[in-house]
């Protein structure tokens, strides 16, 4: 092949500005005059600011009569228009541009100017601006889309190719549906399907795929790009997401159960906004949180605020529109009526959404399993509870008995002044790792080491022997604590929420605890606290403190509920649970055995009750000493630690916590233009409005809101989003979009194909209740769809980009549906749907090249290590090479349209990367495992059936047998490397030559172009 | 080749093109998969002419990404009045228009250097006694003492400072000048990426080619096992059974273009052909083993990390005294090799505490690998048309930082303000000063730069013209200044 010699350029810059489809040599305005207009005066004579009352922005503004008397353009009359002496002056006063605003025109571009005035200043109205039309259909065929397809060819007099083959055609609509190839028995049934009655048959696997819940996951994979969707923060510390793809499965079941396009759109955009918001409705919101979070340390927390809801009025801005509104965020757009203000007016719809998150449940599956669990669980419960009431009745009997024995113990207290204290020598201590503790000469236990947020200590001694009836914990001052202690917090401080005990041998532990007393307790801390179940950190815990009496002893006494009896010291274990958090532990502490009787034994309450004569006790007394009485009697307390044991089986909820936008009720924040998009730099308030060169938005209220906005976009009227979102639908199912720019609809984007189409499919989209199921099946049951996707050399000159549809396009299939095909191919893909994400095979190191070390890629197992490619874990600073080497976007912006890129980094992928290595070794598997298959004739059919759906031509069966042949040889004598190209754990009567030899060769059909391409 | 093919493509490159007439770009067309001759690649100096851009002095780049912010006053720019200013506060006229992420502003105090200072070449550039070996290129070295960010967070910063931007979704500088000048290398990405110490922050967003083609991003080769993703066939499946397959593969897929005529085809036939080659040129190119001892020593290749641990500039286990080192001599084996634009990133320099400790570690484990790499070019001939650049997102405050809980001020916050960067190689001028700082160094007194400007010039420098060079995304033409950048022509030689 020859030099592509560089002398060629000029020629060639020729063949560039005269366009591809030549438009002829007129002035084309949006080619040739808007540009000079948006470069060179509307900065100056635009919506902004109108110098000399001349508007550059429309025909009726620029013909206005000036401030001088003269007009800036008459059409027709160039040397009637100010513009063109202007632009032509010399003199440094006159001349348009100013010399300080910018250079002037070029004779080039007056010449364009002059020319556009003198054929009449045509200055039409932007197509994609304008309300949607009902363009008559071309009566030629039956499907409408071939109808305008069809009539357009006819006029340049080319023929349409012809339907693609039944196979090929097949495998297109999985391809495009369900982003998997089909299996042999699918391929079987709709041949025979499609050669009974064509139409028939072809209705019936467009419809079978439509319902099919690979659908939702092919086509809610193209929404997730548009949503920016990931599993973490972005930014220096990209954390972790752990309710991102709750939404993702959103998509996926809203996609399948094809929610009209409006209200996908309205709850997505404002579901909580909705009357009587159902839980899903709000999770919908979800789609405003992909936006990225810094959590990156001395961060401006509105600097970041701000940042995201631009970047929500910009995602609302492409996806809807097909308008690029980031210009405007720092001034009025060059090429399209969006103002500097107007930006603003639309942020102020959403700059009230607030962050916020809501409970929501992980999938309808799991509900209705819990709710079977729980209606068991509430049944069983009964059971226990009439068990426990027939108990308690009998126990009323005894009650009395019960009453003279708490009164004997109390009696005993009364005459006891201070305890008799017994010492308790620690013998072990467990706390969390790296803390320390030493045992002090005065038996104290001094604990030191990592200073732990929060701790449970786990204490091993020996009771004394005799009859005790509690424990006394002291908790002592120490130098080396902050500000003496006795706790650790930085101010000395602790809060112990909770003592366990239970004693060796004994029958019933944990001990229940009577009432406790301490010599000093902070407001709000009463050691009493220490005897109920909450444990919960920060303020919402109870507990005892000592704050106030920091740098001092303390010492709280514990009473059991039934004094303890041994006659040998019994090693006993307590847990002390310090759970504030904030370093809220105990710093220095001592045990004693309590030997006296103490009023403790009783708890207040119960004291209280029993003081007053049984037939004065008001109810409530009753009830107290009844349920104090319950925990002791053997009869009872066996029932109620069933009671317990129950209810803490009883089933969680599977319900999660996912980021939503909530609307900011009170305190709402006004909102400015901001100068340059600096959100520091304030200039006039805005209210809510939308862009004036579309039809103007309904408010329900006094002030719009998010879900006005979302009704204005989708309310019909509002031209762009269905051509855009039509556009979008035409561009995945023919590898581009009738307007070839899906990201810009504005003057700059490249004008529709078909605009008729395109008009027709967009009107189609609304009139059909705005049904993407529904406009799919339209075109992919069209001729125009269904033609065969071989280039035509007889067409490169005349229509090198298909832009006439002579034939369907070929383009490789996405990243994600590479590794499903593979996998599907190989036997090997998992076939369930939605849930938490995975983490299948990635090269040693790559998750590990990120700021956050606490991230690791811990590799799925089971199934989900063969799951599809869409339920990859996408860590935004350091995505799965499988996804982003194949133009799976990085997440971080909105993503119209997918690069398809062909690189030597992705044919590595496919090549040697560890999953397709899997892949190729369970295909050979899958191969060799068919008994049915005489020899490797038939083994090769089979392999190639699998991955392309087709019976090879010989040459391609003799090519893949040499290779087979040649692989054989090489391996005959090398076991050690058989053994490991075949993998791991291969089936019996399977040599590690054989499954090697067939690896290596059909490892080629899941690199072929044919496989990684939708034909 | 089908000669339909070779017309079919060339046709294929003039539509594309004639919908982004702003992005004439020499990469695109010349689409790096050999199915155009990589000789005129390799010479785009006729291309640029043809287009309007400048006269190429540099052909390839090496940026050194000092991640997270050094301290411009503890290494290049000496203040005698901040040390004697030293436990003050900051003037009022300064506080109140700055902004600190960590630092408490009623209550700072100025920080002083502890550093001793010494001129070096005939222009007298200070270098603080941290970066003995850099001073002694003092005469082939540029420094800007005057370079300033709007960006105050690292992340955002980095983005700006690679991309041009601190917005997502925007191609990085190398991928600029890939899409521009097409890879030279026919074996080797045009755009290679070495990282050494703990990893930077930004990720692969700092290396991507955002809404240019995939074949622009950075490649990240890597320091441990085979230097690119997946380049070691799999176990068991030796060089030539690789061949064997890939022979079969590209007779099934010439086979098939044979059937249906897609030039999609041949470009995908050359890809895997180049990934096969690069296979073995990737290896080759890791390999020291042919470099002379004194080189090795040069760079200090296998030099042990220095005593003590927890430094900010490492993780444990992490040899990164070393990686720095073999990352600086691989770039200059790449730059021999024809790859465009490497940047090494080493992180992480955001010495918000304990400076002195991490500052000494970091600028040890650079200071020498990038004096060497200075001279090893010189010595070889590579430097004037190599552009070696070190720098980093912003620099570090003359105030300490006293953030609450700590007792003393052991470090420094974010300063986008006033900032030094190097330059060296690439036809800029050698043993030149540029810019300058008031007294304390908050602020630029002379010539201040923005990144745009520094982006800019680099693009001039290989010839390209930084209002030039665009593509057309979202109806607007990209380009990598965004809506600034001047050239700094004093910079040139």
């Amino acid at each position: 092949m020859g030099a592509f010699s560089f002398r060629y350029f000029p020629v060639l810059f020729v063949l560039w500005t005269a366009g591809t489809i030549s438009r002829g040599a007129e002035v084309d305005f949006e080619r040739d005059i808007r540009p000079i207009l948006a470069e060179k005066c509307t900065l100056c004579h635009g919506p902004d600011e109108t110098k000399a009352g001349l508007r550059l922005t429309g025909i009726d503004h620029a013909t206005k009569v000036l401030e001088s008397g003269l007009r800036g353009i008459v059409p027709g009359e160039p040397e009637a228009s100010e513009v063109m002496h202007r632009v032509r002056a010399s003199d440094p006063e006159e001349i348009m541009p100013p010399p300080d605003k910018g250079e002037p025109l070029t004779e080039e571009e007056s010449a364009k100017l002059e020319g556009w005035i003198a054929s009449g200043a045509v200055w039409p109205k932007h197509w994609a601006y304008a309300g949607l039309s009902s363009p008559p259909v071309p009566s030629l065929a039956g499907n409408p889309v071939d109808a305008f397809v069809l009539d357009r060819l006819g006029k340049e007099g080319i023929e349409p190719s012809p339907d693609a083959d039944d196979i090929t055609l097949i495998r297109r609509f999985f391809y495009d549906l369900a982003g998997l190839p089909p299996t042999l028995e699918q391929l079987a049934t709709y041949r025979t399907a499609i050669g009974t009655n064509r139409e028939v048959g072809l209705t019936k696997l467009a419809d079978d795929l439509l319902e099919g819940s690979a659908f939702g996951e092919r086509w809610g994979r193209h929404w997730l790009d548009r949503a920016r969707y990931a599993d973490s923060d972005g930014f220096e510390k990209d954390n972790h997401r752990p309710d991102a793809w709750r939404y993702r499965d959103w998509v996926i079941d809203a996609i399948n159960a094809d929610m009209p396009f409006d209200q996908f759109t309205i709850e997505q955009f404002a579901g909580d906004l909705l009357e009587n918001a159902t839980p899903d409705q709000v999770l919908a919101t979800a789609f405003h949180r992909q936006t990225l979070t810094n959590t990156e340390g001395g961060v401006d927390k509105e600097q970041w605020r701000v940042a995201a809801v631009m970047d929500r009025v910009e995602t609302m801005g492409a996806v809807w529109m097909g308008l690029t509104l980031t210009c405007a965020r720092c001034h009025t757009h060059k090429y399209d009526e969006i103002t500097h203000a107007e930006y603003y007016q639309l942020f102020s719809y959403l700059n009230n959404g607030d962050e916020t998150s809501a409970k929501v449940r992980e999938s309808d599956e799991a509900w209705a399993r819990y709710e079977d669990t729980l209606a068991a669980h509430t049944e069983a419960g009964k059971t226990l509870e009439a068990t426990l009431a027939a108990a308690r009745s009998e126990l009323n009997d005894r009650l009395g008995e019960w009453e003279a024995r708490l009164a004997g113990w109390l009696a005993e207290a009364t005459a006891v002044v201070e305890p008799v204290l017994e010492p308790i020598t620690v013998e072990g201590f467990g706390a969390p790792k790296g803390v320390q503790f030493s045992l002090e000469k005065d038996r104290s236990v001094l604990v030191g080491g990592t200073n732990v947020p929060t701790a449970t200590y786990t204490i091993t001694a020996k009771l004394p022997a005799g009859k005790i009836s509690g424990l006394r914990l002291e908790v002592l001052p120490d130098a080396s604590l902050p500000e003496n202690g006795p706790g650790r917090a930085q101010h000395g401080n602790f809060v112990l929420n909770r003592m366990e005990l239970s004693v060796k041998g004994y029958p019933r532990n944990p001990i229940i605890l009577g009432d406790a007393a301490a010599d000093y307790a902070q407001e709000g801390w009463a050691v009493s606290g220490l005897l109920d179940d909450n444990t919960r950190a920060g303020k919402d815990g109870t507990g005892w403190a000592v704050g106030g009496g920091i740098g001092k002893a303390h010492h709280a006494d514990i009473g059991f509920a039934e004094p303890i009896e041994i006659t040998t010291p019994t090693e006993f274990s307590l847990q002390l649970i310090q759970n504030y958090g904030e370093q809220h532990s105990i710093g220095r502490f001592r045990l004693s055995a309590m030997m006296t009787p103490t009023s403790l034994v009783v708890p207040g309450p119960v004291r209280l009750a029993l003081a007053s004569p049984a037939d004065q006790r008001t109810p409530d007394m009753r009830t107290t000493i009844q349920r104090h009485v319950e925990r002791l009697d053997a009869k009872t307390w066996p029932l109620l630690a069933q009671q317990t044991a129950h209810a803490a089986r009883r089933p969680l909820a599977p319900e999660m916590d996912v980021r939503v936008i909530a609307e900011r009720r009170s305190d709402r924040r006004k909102t400015h233009i901001f100068k340059r998009g600096e959100f520091k730099e304030l200039l006039d308030e805005v209210q809510p409005a939308t862009l004036s060169v579309l039809p103007p938005i309904r408010h329900r209220g006094e002030q719009g809101d998010r879900l006005d906005l979302a009704r204005w976009l989708v309310g019909g009227e509002n031209p762009l989003p269905p051509r855009v979102i039509a556009n979008d639908v035409w561009a995945q199912l023919f590898g581009t979009g009738l307007v070839p720019t899906p990201d810009d609809f504005g003057v700059r984007g490249d004008r529709p194909s078909h605009p008729e189409l395109l008009e027709w499919l967009a009107g189609e989209l609304v009139s059909n209740g705005w049904s993407r199921k529904s406009l799919i099946r339209t075109i992919v049951l069209s001729k125009t769809y269904r033609q065969a996707s071989d280039h035509r050399p007889e067409l490169l000159d005349r229509d090198p980009k298909n832009i006439l549809l002579a034939r369907q396009n070929r383009f490789r299939v996405e990243a994600e549906i590479i590794r499903d095909l593979s996998l599907a191919a190989s036997g090997l893909l998992s076939s369930k749907v939605g849930g938490p994400s995975v983490f299948p095979p990635i090269p040693a190191g790559v998750a590990d090249v990120n700021y956050n070390s606490a991230f690791k890629w811990n590799l799925s197992e089971g199934e989900d290590r063969y799951r599809r490619g869409l339920y990859t874990y996408f860590k935004r600073t350091a995505p799965h090479p499988g996804l982003i080497t194949f133009d799976c976007p990085d997440s971080n912006v909105t993503t119209l349209q997918r690069a398809r890129s062909n690189t030597p980094l992705a044919a590595l992928i496919t090549l040697n990367s560890e999953s397709f290595v899997e892949t190729a070794q369970a295909l050979a598997r899958r191969v060799l495992a068919e008994k049915s298959l005489a020899d490797d004739t038939a083994r090769i059919e089979h392999a190639f059936r699998l991955c392309l759906s087709r019976e090879p031509e010989p040459a391609e069966r003799e090519r893949l047998a040499s290779l087979l042949e040649d692989s054989r040889a090489w391996y005959r004598d090398r076991a050690a490397e058989a053994a490991e190209l075949a993998g791991e754990k291969l089936p019996a009567g399977l040599s590690a030559n054989e499954a090697a030899a067939w690896t290596s060769t059909v490892r080629v059909l899941l690199n072929l172009d044919e496989f990684l391409t939708r034909g | 080749m089908n000669p339909s093919l070779i017309h079919r493509t060339r046709r294929e490159f003039l539509t594309t093109s004639a919908s982004g007439l702003g992005g004439i770009a020499l990469g695109s067309m010349l689409s790096d998969d050999g199915v155009l001759n990589a000789a005129s690649v390799a010479d785009p100096s006729a291309f640029l002419e043809a287009t309007g851009h400048g006269e190429a002095k540099a052909k390839a780049c090496i940026f050194i990404f000092m991640e997270g912010a050094p301290s411009q006053l503890d290494l290049f720019t000496p203040k005698p009045k901040l040390n004697e200013l030293h436990g003050q506060s900051l003037p009022k006229s300064i506080l109140d228009k700055a902004r600190f992420a960590f630092i408490q502003p009623e209550t700072a105090t100025l920080m002083g250097s502890p550093r001793t200072w010494k001129k070096h070449g005939q222009s007298g550039m200070e270098f603080s006694d941290l970066l003995p070996h850099l001073g002694t290129c003092a005469d082939d070295l540029l420094m800007v003492r005057s370079l300033h960010s709007e960006e105050f967070n690292h992340h955002p910063g980095q983005l700006l400072m690679q991309c041009g931007v601190s917005r997502f979704g925007m191609p990085s500088m190398g991928s600029w000048i890939n899409y521009g000048l097409g890879s030279a290398s026919r074996n080797l990405p045009g755009y290679v990426v070495l990282n050494a110490g703990r990893g930077g922050s930004g990720g692969s967003t700092l290396w991507t080619s955002g809404f240019l083609s995939t074949k622009y991003a950075g490649v990240s080769f890597r320091n441990q096992g085979e230097p690119v993703l997946n380049l070691k066939n799999p176990k068991g499946l030796s060089p030539e059974m690789q061949r064997a397959g890939l022979d079969a593969l590209r007779d099934l897929n010439q086979a098939r273009y044979q059937e249906v005529h897609d030039p999609e085809i041949a470009s995908r036939i050359a890809s895997y052909e180049l990934a096969n080659r690069m296979q073995t040129a990737a290896p080759e190119l890791v390999d020291l083993s042919g470099e002379s001892k004194a080189t090795l020593d040069m760079y200090g290749v296998d030099r042990p990390e220095p005593p003590g641990d927890d430094f900010r500039g490492t993780l444990p286990g992490l040899r990164t005294y070393d990686t720095f080192a073999r990352n600086c001599l691989l770039a200059r084996r790449m730059v021999e090799r024809g790859v465009r634009f490497i940047n090494i990133i080493h992180a992480s320099w955001d010495q918000h505490s304990e400076l002195d400790k991490n500052l000494a570690y970091n600028a040890g484990a650079v200071d020498q690998p990038i004096a060497a790499l200075i001279k090893d070019l010189k010595q070889r001939g590579l430097l004037d048309s190599t552009m070696v650049v070190w720098g980093s997102e912003f620099g570090r405050t003359p105030l300490g930082e006293n953030r609450p809980g700590r007792n003393s001020n052991t470090g420094r916050d974010h300063h986008p303000n006033a900032f030094t960067m190097l330059m060296a190689g690439g036809g800029l001028k050698g043993g030149h000063i540029y810019g300058a700082t008031d007294e304390i160094g908050w602020f630029s007194t002379e010539n201040p730069v923005h990144i745009n400007d520094l982006q800019a010039t680099i693009l001039h420098q290989f010839g390209l013209d930084h209002l030039k060079l665009t593509y057309r995304f979202q109806g607007r033409d990209f380009r990598l200044t965004d809506v600034g950048g001047k050239v700094v022509h004093d910079w040139i030689a």
